[in-house]
């Protein structure tokens, strides 16, 4: 049941990031480009989601346990620290050279746009060789 | 500024991000599980026992979404090369991962949870975004 319902969220996500531009880095990269013409959409986007989130994330809180039976996995931390702002600023530096973020890229990998397939690639490339870096630079010397 | 009115889509953008916070309320509640997408291709990419099912699932989920939503095709404007497109995505992956979220996980999530690290994450990449748009659209 676990596999069924993450596989019908993933579908439900994908299919309201379609129905609401993002898998257009066009539309994206006109959200970011304040001194352009700048079209607003996407604070349409966050602000439709964080709306129906609230409610389940304050549920869920509320909730030891999942609907399914599995244990709720909510981040815990709370510290602010420099790889958290240092991460999300290389990460704001990749979507605004290209338009896509994770969610979208996977998105438009699926429709089979090449673009988005390098795309895809090098960030799953990203992923690993930061996990590589990682284990290299933690290993006790 | 000068608002884009020719591209500006308030309510397929509204019902969209409706449908993302339904996505990602059905995944924690039936799950337990928070829809950050970079995380949970993240989990894929360092294997743990009885954690990649569900994974495989979503993103599986995510790429046959077009195919349900044929209907409604948008021909996406991309403007990045190949070597901007690899560069971005090096980027996208390492930051994420560095960072522990995108805009899902911090943007939606995060910011649903009202978790003071995702409030700021959020300001940074969408600072960085901004800035390299500036950047790359206006003096480059």
């Amino acid at each position: 049941m676990n596999i069924v319902a993450a596989l019908l969220s993933g579908l439900v996500f994908g299919a309201g990031l379609i129905l609401s531009g993002m898998t257009d880095p066009g539309k994206v990269i006109g959200f970011l480009d304040l001194a352009g013409r700048w079209d607003p959409s996407l604070a349409f986007v966050m602000g439709g989601a964080i709306l129906v989130g609230v409610f389940a994330f304050a549920l869920a809180r509320r909730r030891g346990r999942a609907f399914l039976g599995g244990a709720m996995h909510l981040p815990q931390r709370r510290d602010i620290d420099a790889r958290l702002v240092a991460g999300s600023v290389v990460f704001g530096i990749g979507w605004g050279l290209a338009g896509f973020c994770p969610g979208p890229a996977l998105v438009s990998f699926g429709s089979g746009v090449d673009q988005a397939a390098v795309f895809v690639a090098a960030m799953l490339g990203g992923m690993v060789l930061y996990h590589a870096a990682e284990r290299l630079l933690s290993r006790p010397r | 500024m000068t608002i884009d009115w020719s591209h500006f889509t308030p309510w397929s953008s509204l019902a969209g991000g409706m449908l993302i916070g339904l996505a990602a309320a059905m995944l924690v509640l039936l799950n337990g599980r928070v829809a950050g997408v970079s995380g949970i291709v993240g989990g894929l990419l360092v294997p743990r026992a009885g954690d990649i099912g569900w994974r495989l699932a979503f993103v599986g989920g995510l790429l046959v979404a077009p195919a349900a939503m044929a209907f409604y095709s948008v021909s996406p404007r991309i403007e990045a090369g190949f070597g901007t497109l690899a560069l971005a995505g090096l980027l996208v992956g390492a930051g994420t991962s560095y960072g522990s979220g995108c805009t899902s996980g911090h943007g939606v999530c995060g910011l649903s949870r009202l978790s003071p690290r995702s409030l700021v994450a959020t300001a940074a990449f969408m600072a960085a975004g901004i800035a390299t748009v500036l950047v790359t659209r206006h003096f480059l």
